[in-house]
């Protein structure tokens, strides 16, 4: 299936896979999407990448190995949880900042740093199993 | 922690926290042993030593208030909602206790700095040595019943760490964890005991089960209650059948025997006997248990104890007989019999760890603990032979050392005149002779006679190493002279606790060739010296019996570790016999299983429903469906198999679309987009053979469960479509998404907000997962490339061709 077509288009798809992922994670709290989803595109994105330049190509693109990220992502979620404690509340509860930027409400807030966790974990496990995957038929190619 | 102050009870308990301080202080110092040692260096015992000899000043200090029947107590939170409390006090019992291991401990720490001076872990052995010290404290000291069981176990704990410090020998191993394993066992009867008596009494503090004594015993589970918490003392305390850890824990350093296995640990259990006898004592079953087991170790110990040749396995064996002596006299139980027991529990601590020390005092200067290969060692170790002889005055019972006067109580509790005291009176004077014969053994025959050639010249110990012995041996004599203190500050207020009556001790020393006890005293000593004397022809009798019989429990032990090993294989090879499609198919029987039986048990089928009235697209999205299906099902080759599958699961998203759950329908795509990626990718990677070669009837079989499993998901979730549906949640989250979470998309705001700790786990969950996975795949990876260059599989070849 590696086809001259698939080679040629694999990394434009991948790279808009992957915008689209994090646009699926960011308006997640309002509209379909979040970061379990969006992390499947992007894990989706990678492996595409993967298969048609390589899995080292697509490591060496990644720059961290994949469990890191999945590990970060864990460690994120559940540092967001805990950022109320430092105001008294109780752990996770959410926690807002709503800024102005050029007359747009931008809101900011734990339960999003949460999201990103997720999306970080699930991009980066499925992908560590891709890549790993993948990585035989670079041997036997 | 917050500290509580416990409202002064009936009795009128005296608050005092040094008590807890006592138990903690011990493992606050093992904590900076290590770095202490590497400042102070040699000094290190010496200062270390502070620690216990404040403790025993401390526990000095209460000798006044509880010779006066105070109770001192400390008491810190620990689990408010089952009222359980980290709890501790003081009453006679626990006092001769603690000052024994503080007192005894403080020579230890001594000797220990000059026995294992040099040695590269010498500081790790003051830390397990100090936080068995605590350990140990905090068990006499507890006074709720899980503290106690949780020092209990830590004394388990230390002891296995202290038994096989010598780790690189396989001997020291296997006695290490031989130990645990059995007073850890006991440990846990011991816990299921106490609950059980907690239940009973109302109460889980010692001092609430002694003010509520005598309920125990009329209570129906009396005699479950027994049998546990006294399985937890006999194996703490190496009573037979558990006994033979004991010896065995010989492989540690010789500060430990004298320390753990004569001195404080192996009394754990005495403890405990003596402190429940108010709680459990005074009936038949505890009259019988403790004495016919207590007499068993005492004979078995003394007898052991003559045929061996090794002085610590000597001391070892007659520490074993004298536990069997005191639980017997526990089993006993009159006041004659308890005073007897305390004087004898506190003199055995006095001659039993000096003797110890002595032990390793002469293996330290001659290098061998041989006893028919060492003689004449007086003129080179004098100060030792006084010490040695000074301890075996006492272990042998003459007059006035301490050892005396707990001998003269015993035989005066047993000399009544009825059958089973006879008998006892009878145990008592065989075993009591025959460990005075091998105390006179240890004393007398390395220093005396001609001078043998040992490994090491023959040096005098240092003054760490007999500090220790000599001030134990002259205690055992003093205390002895000063028996009128010791009635007041000792026997009174302990066996007072222990009988839970008051009980003034009056004991003195006479000698009344009218009274029937000095008549024992003297057979006593007249087996014991003739014991002495025909030394090595008993041994070898001994030897050829003990030959003869040809069992040990020793090697009963080895048999059943074998038989749990054994038994754990079969049970992983039935289990986890690593065939993948055993596991899959065990898996879905269960589940067929798990989804009919509630619904057969209960009767509760769902009627069948109507026949649903469509649109045309939502006829076509199952009509993909069923084509995928059909695709799966007759399809030969894998590939195509999980191509097919993934048309199902889209067609299974389009349906969600369709019904209005766009979150769940975009999920769905992705999942199965991935799942075909990934399920093609292991089949290429594996090298699993492209087609299916199942035979007829597996296919058979399989299908037959595979149908099953769907009818029954399909009935189940009908089932669920009748009941009424709680919308309460729904209702809650549509109301309270937007305004105090900021998000529309209820699904989103529930996985990130509402159930965020659900959703760490799960994250958790999936990283480990692909952590596992990866490994997995690695592991395998570094297996194959041999197997690859012999033979090439025919996927391989294959997937090369089409590619």
């Amino acid at each position: 299936m590696n086809t001259v077509i698939f080679r040629t288009v694999a990394p434009g798809l991948a790279a808009l896979m992957i915008m689209y992922s994090i646009f699926v994670l960011l308006r997640g709290h309002n509209e379909p999407g979040g970061g379990f989803i969006g992390g499947l595109i992007g894990a989706s994105g990678l492996a595409i990448y993967g298969i048609a330049c390589g899995v080292t190509e697509a490591r060496r693109a990644l720059h961290v190995h994949p469990i890191s990220l999945a590990g970060f992502g864990v460690f994120l979620a559940a540092l967001s949880g805990l950022a109320s404690l430092l105001v008294g509340m109780p752990a996770f509860t959410g926690l807002w900042w709503i800024f102005e930027v050029d007359g747009t409400e931008v809101p900011l807030s734990t339960p999003l740093i949460f999201d990103i966790g997720v999306y970080a974990v699930v991009v980066g496990s499925v992908s560590a199993i891709a890549f790993a995957l993948e990585d035989d038929d670079e041997e036997m190619d | 922690m917050p500290i509580t102050i416990e409202p002064g009870e009936p009795l009128g308990p005296t608050i005092d926290f040094s008590v807890a301080l006592i138990a903690v202080a011990p493992f606050l110092a093992a904590a900076i042993a290590p770095l202490l040692k590497r400042f102070v260096g040699p000094l290190a015992g010496w200062v270390l030593a502070i620690v216990p000899a404040s403790i025993f000043v401390t526990l000095i200090g209460f000798f006044t208030p509880v010779a006066d029947n105070q109770v001192i107590r400390a008491s810190l939170d620990w689990i408010p909602t089952y009222g359980i409390s980290f709890s501790f006090f003081i009453d006679g019992l626990s006092l001769v206790f603690g000052l024994l291991i503080s007192g005894i401990g403080t020579f230890i720490v001594i000797y220990a700095g000059g026995y294992l001076a040099g040695h590269p872990h010498q500081g790790r052995f003051f830390a397990y040595i100090l936080m068995f010290m605590g350990s140990m404290l905090g068990l006499v000291l507890a006074d709720n019943v899980f503290t106690l069981f949780v020092f209990w176990e830590l004394t388990s704990i230390t002891s296995f760490l202290l038994i096989g410090f010598d780790h690189s020998r396989q001997a020291a191993r296997r006695a290490a964890i031989q130990a645990l394993v059995i007073t850890g066992g006991g440990g846990l009867a011991l816990l299921a005991g106490l609950i059980a008596l907690t239940v009973m009494t109302g109460q889980n503090s010692l001092t609430g089960m002694l003010m509520s004594a005598g309920t125990a015993q009329e209570h129906s589970l009396y005699l479950v209650a027994l049998l546990l918490v006294v399985g937890g003392a006999f194996a703490k305390s190496a009573q037979v059948p558990l006994h033979f850890w004991l010896p065995n824990a010989m492989e540690a350093p010789t500060p430990v025997s004298a320390y753990l296995h004569s001195a404080t640990m192996v009394k754990a259990g005495v403890y405990l006997l003596a402190r429940m006898s108010p709680v459990l004592g005074g009936t038949p079953e505890w009259f019988w248990i403790l004495t016919l087991f207590g007499g068993a170790t005492l004979l078995m110990g003394g007898a052991l104890a003559v045929r061996q040749t090794d002085l610590k396995q000597m001391l070892a064996y007659t520490t074993l007989g004298s536990l069997g002596l005191l639980v017997m006299l526990i089993g006993v139980g009159t006041e004659y019999a308890i005073l007897g027991a305390i004087l004898y529990l506190c003199a055995h601590s006095f001659f039993k760890g000096a003797l110890f020390m002595i032990a390793g005092v002469i293996d330290h200067g001659t290098g061998t603990r041989d006893i028919t290969a060492l003689g004449g060692l007086g003129k080179a170790m004098p100060i030792t032979f006084v010490a040695a002889l000074l301890s075996a005055f006492s272990m042998a019972g003459f007059p006035i050392a301490l050892g005396f006067f707990a001998k003269e109580e015993m035989y005066i509790a047993l000399t009544g005149g009825v059958w089973p005291d006879l008998l006892f009176l009878v145990v008592l004077i065989v075993g009591n002779g025959l460990m005075m014969a091998v105390g006179l053994l240890i004393a007398i025959k390395p220093f005396t006679g001609a001078l043998t050639a040992t490994p090491h010249k023959p040096h005098e110990g240092s003054l760490s190493l007999l500090a220790g012995p000599v001030v134990l041996g002259i205690a055992g004599i003093a205390a002895g002279v000063l028996i009128g203190l010791v009635n007041t500050y000792v026997l009174s207020p302990t066996a007072s606790t222990i009988t839970n009556t008051a009980v003034d001790a009056h004991v003195a020393f006479a000698f009344d060739l009218a009274d029937p006890a000095v008549w024992a005293s003297l057979a006593t000593w007249a087996l014991g010296a003739l014991v002495f004397w025909k030394a090595d022809a008993v041994r070898s009798g001994l030897r050829r019996t003990g030959n003869a019989i040809g069992f040990t429990f020793d090697a009963g032990f080895d048999a059943a570790m074998f038989g749990l090993i054994r038994f754990a294989d079969a049970v992983t090879r039935l289990l986890h016999h690593g065939k993948l499609e055993m596991y899959v198919l065990v898996m879905f029987v269960v589940l067929v299983a798990t989804l009919y039986l509630p619904m057969a048990l209960t009767g509760t089928f769902p009627a069948m429903p109507g026949f649903p009235v469509l649109t045309f697209y939502e006829w076509g999205a199952i009509a993909i469906a069923l084509i995928g299906l059909g695709a799966v099902v007759f399809s030969r080759v894998r590939l195509v198999a999980i191509a097919a599958l993934g048309i199902q699961g889209f067609a299974v998203a389009l349906i969600f679309l369709l019904f209005g759950a766009p979150d769940l329908a975009f999920t769905q795509f992705m999942v199965e987009t991935l799942s075909v990626v990934i399920m093609a990718l292991v089949m290429t990677r594996l090298h699993v053979d492209g087609r299916d070669h199942r035979e007829l009837e597996v296919a058979v079989r399989d299908g037959a469960i595979a149908i099953a499993a769907a009818i029954g998901f399909a009935i189940v979730l009908l089932g669920v479509l009748e009941t009424e549906l709680d919308l309460s949640l729904s209702e809650l989250f549509e109301a309270t998404s937007t305004p105090i979470a900021h998000g529309r998309n209820i699904v989103n705001v529930i996985l990130v907000d509402y159930r965020a700790i659900d959703t760490v786990g799960e994250i958790a969950v999936v990283m480990a997962a692909g952590v596992a996975i990866l490994s997995v795949i690695q592991l395998r990876a570094r297996k194959t490339p041999k197997k690859r260059a012999g033979t090439p599989k025919p996927a391989r070849t294959s997937r090369r061709a089409a590619s």
